[in-house]
């Protein structure tokens, strides 16, 4: 699906207010036709740097591409993306038709053109009746398929959306993670998004751009960053996740073994590659860690006496799907594990305050170096 | 479960309660009781205005036959329609200003701003007087030129109240939409005619209905500002007040808040069919 042409290079681009970087020499690419993501908590400059790129916020340092073309001095009416914004921003006196139709009526398109164009666009978001609606009979979900089939009808090169999902309640908002990924597909066009949710990230995007203090901490496909994570910020914001302190004892390029002081040895079956500080830390997804009876834990892969820790269930939060355990080691650090609830009737009950072992296999655990 | 007990008042029903309803009466008496009179004894068949002698509509017919009253009442309505149309302009400019832009003396100006508001009219009246002597502004032009000096000072204090309802209402605009437009092409001024005039719409209406009354029924600043020729209707109710108070003051009174009411009402009706069509 993506093609590698960049559509959008952002060329360390800075942004400053008053002595506040929101946005601090950022560069990345947006490939034509890719479904892109910038994710990051609030106020770390994701949707400076998209506003950046719509033109509604000028760069104080930096350049910032479209489609090859260099963008200081365009004024946003000139750009040939298209924004979605977060409160949608319909216009309340104009009807669905008439919000529609605005970009193509600006543009001087005849009337027959916009006519049929619109009632196309607003098929494409399902909203093929209701074009004579005003926006406060409409309720959030429609009002946002407006404000895309308004964005939509310009065939943008790029359409921007800020936080397209955050007003949507939870099952509305499943919903239109698939349709926007499948609308993104049939269209072609290049999406990109600012979200500070790691499920909608995850599920949506090509690739995402991780942005934490105004810059890009990892730039990786959904599989990656979860699995790959560059450093200690991205394993613990995509996901929730077990870090440990510890050093790097063994480094060879079949294992290694980091000693962490709060678990025990840490076996890993590959060397760890990139700068060798003794300090490193390692990360373990709660899921891929195994719970067992005391004693009866078994890492595959790994030496005796490591990847294997006992403690004691602190917590638990039964979740349907799965259940959420919260485990004191015998360190005194707490960690999670999460465990998925296979059979109705689970053959090991495990309760509060339950002696349990842990394993984890040789694969499941990340050195991060920063 | 009685059919004839009565059910207990909850809270919120207010209209139910007899002294609540009291209160209300009382006030609307309050209120209106004396424009009542007022018109009721425009049809008084009398010449003094104290005791009810018969019904009569002689002194409406009077008052279209009083020339001087005729004009006074022409130069009202075309000064409150002049000075209304540059307030609402002005006003709403002065509003979106202030409330877009960030520059130094920002506070200072929104205060002097609301200056012709609080300053008391009499102050306002009388440096009318002193600064359209000053810079010798023309007196005798032909009509209606000969208003301008009267329609700058309505501007004056109107254009303020234009200005804090259009501020106001500029408040509850979400700037998104306005980025919307240019994001789909349009330029400034095309955002600014398309989606933000629509959205202080009612508030401009509003504004104008203000600026026109206050215009419209100005007694003291007008009493500085008009010369012999340039009377308006509440300088010539005035004149009139002062020989004696005949029914037909009374009718021109009722005539000029028959004028208030269709205006309101017409601007009212105006701004539920646009709010209708949108």
């Amino acid at each position: 699906m993506t093609e590698q042409k960049p559509i959008i290079s952002v060329r360390n681009v800075t942004k400053q207010f008053g002595n506040l970087a929101a946005v601090d020499n950022v560069s990345l690419d947006i490939m034509a036709g890719e479904f892109f993501v910038l994710l990051g908590p609030s106020g770390c400059g994701k949707t400076t740097l998209m506003r950046m790129i719509a033109g509604f916020e000028l760069p104080t340092e930096g350049q910032v591409l479209i489609d090859g073309q260099d963008m200081a001095g365009i004024p946003p009416n000139k750009r040939p993306v298209n924004m979605v914004f977060q409160s949608y921003a319909v216009f309340p006196h104009m009807s669905v038709s008439d919000n529609v139709a605005y970009g193509l009526k600006i543009a001087g398109v005849g009337q027959a053109e916009i006519k049929t164009r619109v009632q196309e666009s607003l098929e494409l978001v399902s909203m093929g009746g209701l074009g004579a609606r005003m926006p406060d009979q409409l309720s959030g979900g429609q009002r946002q398929r407006v404000a895309l089939a308004r964005s939509l009808i310009m065939r943008p090169k790029v359409l921007l959306l800020d936080e397209p999902l955050s007003a949507l309640d939870a099952k509305l908002r499943a919903q239109m993670q698939f349709e926007l990924a499948e609308l993104q597909d049939t269209l072609g066009i290049t999406f990109v998004t600012v979200t500070h949710d790691q499920d909608e990230a995850l599920s949506m995007a090509c690739r995402i751009a991780v942005i934490n203090k105004g810059g890009v901490a990892q730039l990786a496909t959904p599989t990656d960053l979860y699995e790959y994570p560059a450093n200690r910020f991205v394993a613990d914001f995509v996901g929730s996740v077990n870090i440990f302190e510890g050093k790097l004892t063994v480094d060879e390029p079949e294992r290694a073994v980091v000693d962490c002081p709060e678990v025990g040895k840490i076996f890993l079956n590959h060397g760890v590659t990139g700068s060798h500080a003794a300090q490193v830390w390692v990360a373990v997804r709660p899921e891929k860690i195994t719970l067992a009876k005391p004693g009866k834990a078994k890492p595959k892969d790994a030496p005796t006496g490591h990847n294997l820790a006992n403690g004691e269930i602190k917590g638990m939060s039964y979740l349907g799907d799965c259940t959420l355990y919260e485990i004191k080691l015998e360190s005194g650090r707490t960690i999670r594990v999460r465990r998925a609830n296979t059979a109705r009737w689970a053959e090991e009950e495990f309760t509060w305050d339950d002696k349990v072992s842990l394993s984890w296999e040789a694969t499941s655990p990340v050195v991060l170096l920063a | 479960m009685s059919l004839f007990k009565p059910r207990p008042l909850a809270p919120l029903d207010y209209t139910k309660r007899l002294w609540m309803r009291a209160w209300v009466g009382l006030t609307l008496v309050f209120l209106y009781l004396p424009l009542l009179v007022l018109i009721v004894f425009s049809f008084n068949d009398s010449k003094r205005n104290i005791v009810w002698k018969g019904f009569t509509t002689k002194y409406y017919g009077k008052v279209f036959e009083n020339d001087s009253l005729v004009t006074a009442l022409g130069n009202s309505i075309t000064i409150a329609f002049f000075a209304t149309i540059i307030s609402v302009i002005l006003g709403a400019l002065a509003a979106v200003m202030l409330w877009r832009f960030r520059f130094p003396g920002k506070a200072g100006v929104e205060g002097a701003m609301a200056l012709p508001i609080v300053v008391p009219e009499i102050c306002l009246g009388v440096a009318m007087l002193v600064f359209f002597a000053k810079i010798g502004w023309p007196q005798e032009l032909p009509w209606p030129l000969n208003l301008s000096a009267i329609t700058v000072a309505h501007v004056t204090f109107c254009f303020p109240f234009v200005a804090m309802v259009v501020r106001s209402r500029l408040g509850s605009f979400n700037r998104q939409e306005e980025e919307a437009a240019k994001d789909l092409g349009a330029t400034e001024w095309q955002a600014f005619r398309d989606i933000l005039i629509p959205h202080m719409k009612p508030a401009l209406i509003a504004g104008a209905l203000l600026a026109f009354t206050l215009s419209l029924d100005d007694f003291v600043i007008t009493f500085f500002t008009s010369g012999p020729n340039t009377i308006t209707f509440p300088v010539k109710v005035y004149s009139m007040v002062r020989f004696s108070v005949t029914p037909e003051v009374n009718a021109a009174s009722a005539l000029l808040i028959l004028l208030t009411v269709v205006l309101t009402t017409v601007a009212l009706k105006l701004q539920d069919f646009t709010k209708a069509k949108v």
